[in-house]
C-alpha cells in the first residue's frame, strides 16, 4: 500500500509539472519537502515523543517501585523515587491476601476460554459475510454492528437471576458465556477476509468437492492467521480486564484477578506497598504478552482501523 | 496472482456443466462449483444443501450466544424494571408499574450519577482525541524505531484496569501522593482528589485517559497513512505551511475516523465502572463519599447489589439505553450535517 501511495503522486506531478524544472520524480519530490509523511522527525517532535513516552511508562515502573517498598516510606513525602528490598515479601503478602493464585488461574481460563471462542465464531461469522451469498446476508450484518451499541450493564439483572436460579453463581462458565462472542471480533474478521481470502481459493476447494468444513479448515483458517492472532490478542486483553459481570457474578472466594484486586484495594486496613505488588502482579501477564506480541497488537489495531 | 488462482480452478472436471462457476466470478451460492462426476445423488442433495445451510450455520453462534445472553436479558431487563425485585427475595416478584422509573427519575442521585457520568465523558474523552490526533501525527513523521515508539504509547492500553485505577488511587492520595508532591513544587497547595468534586472527576478522567489515549493515537495514524501524499504536495505547491496542511488536509481526511472514535468513546464513557469504583475505594460503589464521582454504571451496581433493589438497577439500566438512543440520534444527525455541509 505504501508503495502506490509513493508512485502514483509522483506521476501525478510529472503531468501537473511546471516548466520541466522537475520533470523526474526525484526532482519534484525535493521541491515539495513540505509534503507530511516524507518528512523526518526533527528534535522536537523526539522530545514530544519522549515526554509522552514517559507519561506511558512512568506509572508502571513507579508501581514496581512502590510494590518494593514498604507502607511507612510510601506515606512519607517525597515519595520513594527508587527500588527497595520488599518486592518479594510484598508479593507473597498480596498473592496471599487476595488470593492471587486462584485468581490468575480463574482469569487464564476464562480470559483464554472466551479468546478461543470469539476468535473460531468470528472467523466462521466473518467468513460468512465476507464471502458467502446468503438471504438477509447484509441485514444480518448491520444487526451484529448495531448490537455493538448495547451496554453490558442491560443484561446483568435477568443474567444474574438466572444463574442464582440454576446455582451457577460463582462458577466460571457464568463468566465465560455470556461473553464468548462479539460483534466487534466478527466484524473484525470480515473486513480481513474480504480481502485476504481470495474468492477463487474457495472456489478451487468446492470444484475439488470439498464440504464447507474442510473449506472452513483447509482454505480459511490459514488465510485468516494472522487476523485471528491479533483478534485474539484483543480479546484477551479485554477479557482479562472486564470488571462489571465478573465482580457480580463471582464471590471472593473464586474470583478473577480483577475481582481479586478490587478486594484488596477496599480491605479494611490497606498495606500499599502490598496493593501495589498485587497491582504488578494482576498486570504483569498482560505486559509479558504485550512484550511478546506488543508490535502484532499495534499492527492489528492499525489494519482494523484502515479498514474499518 | 489471479492467474495462478485461475489456474488452480482449471481442472475443474465440470466446468461446463457450472457456467457460474467462473473463477472470480462469485455467481450465487448454487454456483461455486458442482459436486464432482460420479457421485450418488443423495451426496448432491447432501452437498447442495451444505452450501445453502452453511453460511446460517457460520453466523449461527453469535447470534444464539448474543441473543440468549444479550438480547433476551435486554428484554426481561425492562419486565424486570416494572417489577420490585429485591436481592434478599429473589423469589418474591411483584408488579410495580412505573414505580422504579418514577423513584428513579424523582432521586437526586440519578441526576447527579447522569451528570457526573456527563462530565468524566467529557473531560475524559475530549482532552484524550485531542492527545491522540497530535501524537499521532508525531509518530507519521519518519521515526528512528518507529515501532518502538508505538509499542510503548499502546502500554497503557495492556495494563489492566484494577492495577492502573490502585497505582493513580496512590498517586493522587492527599499526603504523600506523587502528584501533590510535584505541584507542591510549582507552588500549588496540595488538592484532596479524592474528595473534591472537580479534583475526584479529574483523577478518575485522567486514568481513562492514560489508558486509552495510545489505542486512539494507533487508529488515527492508520487513517493518516492511508491519506495519499498527493494531498499533501498540491497543499505545498500551493504555498500551505506545515500547520496549514495539518489543519486543512489532515484534519478533514480523517473527520470519518474522528468520528469513529467519538462514538467508541462516548459508549465507554457511559459504561464507566472500574475506574471509578476503584478509585473510591470503600466507598467506591456510592462514587466517593459524597457521590461526587459515582457514575450511572456505579449507581446501578449500588442500587442492585449492594443496596439490594434490583427493580431499580433494572430501571437505571434501561434509563441508560434510553440516553445512549438519544445520544446516537443526536449523532447521526449531526453526521448528516457534516456530510450536507462537505
Amino acid at each position: 500500500m505504501t508503495t502506490s501511495d509513493l508512485t502514483l503522486p509522483q506521476a501525478e506531478e510529472k503531468v501537473k509539472g511546471d516548466g520541466g524544472a522537475g520533470t523526474d520524480g526525484r526532482g519534484s519530490r525535493r521541491r515539495v519537502l513540505g509534503a507530511g509523511k516524507q518528512l523526518h522527525a526533527g528534535p522536537v517532535t523526539y522530545v514530544v515523543l519522549v515526554v509522552f513516552a514517559m507519561v506511558s511508562l512512568a506509572p508502571l515502573l513507579w508501581t514496581a517501585i512502590a510494590a518494593s517498598r514498604n507502607d511507612q516510606r510510601l506515606a512519607q513525602t517525597p515519595p520513594p523515587l527508587w527500588f527497595g528490598g520488599n518486592l518479594f515479601k510484598n508479593m507473597q503478602a498480596a498473592w496471599d491476601q487476595a488470593g492471587l493464585g486462584t485468581a490468575m488461574l480463574n482469569s487464564t481460563i476464562v480470559a483464554g476460554t472466551i479468546t478461543i471462542g470469539t476468535v473460531v465464531f468470528s472467523t466462521l461469522a466473518g467468513f460468512a459475510f465476507a464471502k458467502l451469498r446468503f438471504r438477509f446476508s447484509s441485514t444480518l450484518l448491520l444487526l451484529t454492528i448495531g448490537t455493538m451499541m448495547i451496554p453490558p450493564q442491560l443484561a446483568v439483572v435477568p443474567l444474574y437471576l438466572w444463574m442464582s436460579d440454576l446455582h451457577w453463581a460463582n462458577h466460571l462458565p457464568t463468566v465465560i458465556l455470556p461473553t464468548l462472542v462479539t460483534a466487534f471480533g466478527t466484524f473484525f474478521m470480515r473486513q480481513y477476509l474480504v480481502q485476504a481470502l481470495p474468492t477463487e481459493l474457495i472456489e478451487a476447494a468446492r470444484v475439488d468437492g470439498a464440504n464447507s468444513l474442510r473449506v472452513v479448515w483447509h482454505v480459511v483458517f490459514p488465510a485468516a492467521r494472522p487476523a485471528m492472532a491479533v483478534l485474539g490478542l484483543l480479546t484477551f486483553v479485554m477479557a482479562w480486564n472486564d470488571f462489571l459481570w465478573p465482580i457480580i457474578a463471582l464471590n471472593q472466594q473464586n474470583p478473577t484477578v480483577q475481582v481479586a484486586l478490587n478486594s484488596l484495594g477496599t480491605g479494611y486496613v490497606p498495606d500499599q506497598a502490598v496493593i501495589m505488588a498485587g497491582a504488578l502482579l494482576g498486570t504483569l501477564p498482560l505486559l509479558i504478552a504485550f512484550l511478546l506480541f506488543g508490535k502484532q497488537i499495534v499492527g492489528g489495531i492499525m489494519n482494523g482501523a484502515i479498514k474499518g | 496472482m489471479t492467474s495462478s488462482k485461475q489456474a488452480l480452478a482449471q481442472p475443474a472436471p465440470s466446468a461446463d456443466a457450472a457456467p457460474g462457476s467462473k473463477p472470480g466470478a462469485a455467481g450465487g451460492a448454487h454456483g461455486r462449483g458442482t459436486p464432482p462426476p460420479g457421485s450418488s445423488s443423495w451426496r448432491s442433495r447432501l452437498y447442495r444443501w451444505d452450501m445453502k445451510a452453511s453460511p446460517y450455520a457460520f453466523i449461527a453462534p453469535f447470534f444464539i450466544i448474543f441473543g440468549a445472553f444479550g438480547l433476551i436479558p435486554l428484554l426481561y431487563t425492562a419486565w424486570y424494571s416494572l417489577h420490585d425485585v429485591q436481592l434478599a427475595s429473589l423469589d418474591h416478584q411483584t408488579w410495580a408499574g412505573l414505580d422504579n422509573y418514577k423513584n428513579l427519575w424523582s432521586s437526586d442521585f440519578f441526576w447527579n450519577a447522569l451528570k457526573n457520568t456527563f462530565t468524566i465523558g467529557l473531560i475524559s474523552t475530549v482532552p484524550q482525541l485531542l492527545m491522540a490526533i497530535a501524537i499521532a501525527h508525531l509518530l507519521n513523521y519518519r521515526l528512528r524505531g518507529s515501532t518502538v515508539w508505538r509499542v510503548v504509547m499502546l502500554t497503557p492500553y495492556a495494563t489492566s484496569v484494577a492495577a492502573a485505577t490502585l497505582v493513580f488511587t496512590l498517586l493522587y492520595s492527599w499526603d504523600g501522593g506523587m502528584i501533590n508532591w510535584l505541584l507542591h513544587f510549582v507552588g500549588v497547595d496540595p488538592i484532596n482528589w479524592r474528595e473534591s468534586d472537580w479534583g475526584s472527576q479529574f483523577a478518575v478522567s485522567s486514568i481513562v485517559i492514560w489508558r486509552w489515549t495510545g489505542y486512539n493515537a494507533l487508529i488515527y495514524l492508520a487513517a493518516m497513512q492511508a491519506i495519499p501524499t498527493d494531498l499533501y504536495e498540491s497543499a505545498a505547491l500551493d504555498g500551505a505551511n506545515r500547520w496549514q496542511q495539518f489543519r486543512h488536509v489532515t484534519i478533514p481526511m480523517l473527520r470519518p475516523t474522528i468520528l469513529f472514535t467519538v462514538v467508541v468513546s462516548t459508549i465507554g464513557a457511559t459504561q464507566l465502572f472500574g475506574e471509578p469504583l476503584l478509585f473510591g475505594g470503600l466507598s467506591g460503589s456510592k462514587g466517593g463519599s459524597g457521590h461526587q464521582f459515582q457514575t450511572l454504571g456505579l449507581y446501578m451496581y449500588d442500587q442492585g447489589w449492594i443496596i439490594g433493589n434490583l427493580g431499580k438497577a433494572s430501571a437505571i439500566a434501561w434509563s441508560m439505553f434510553l440516553i445512549l438512543l438519544i445520544v446516537a440520534v443526536i449523532n447521526l444527525l449531526l453526521t448528516r450535517r457534516l456530510r450536507k455541509s462537505q
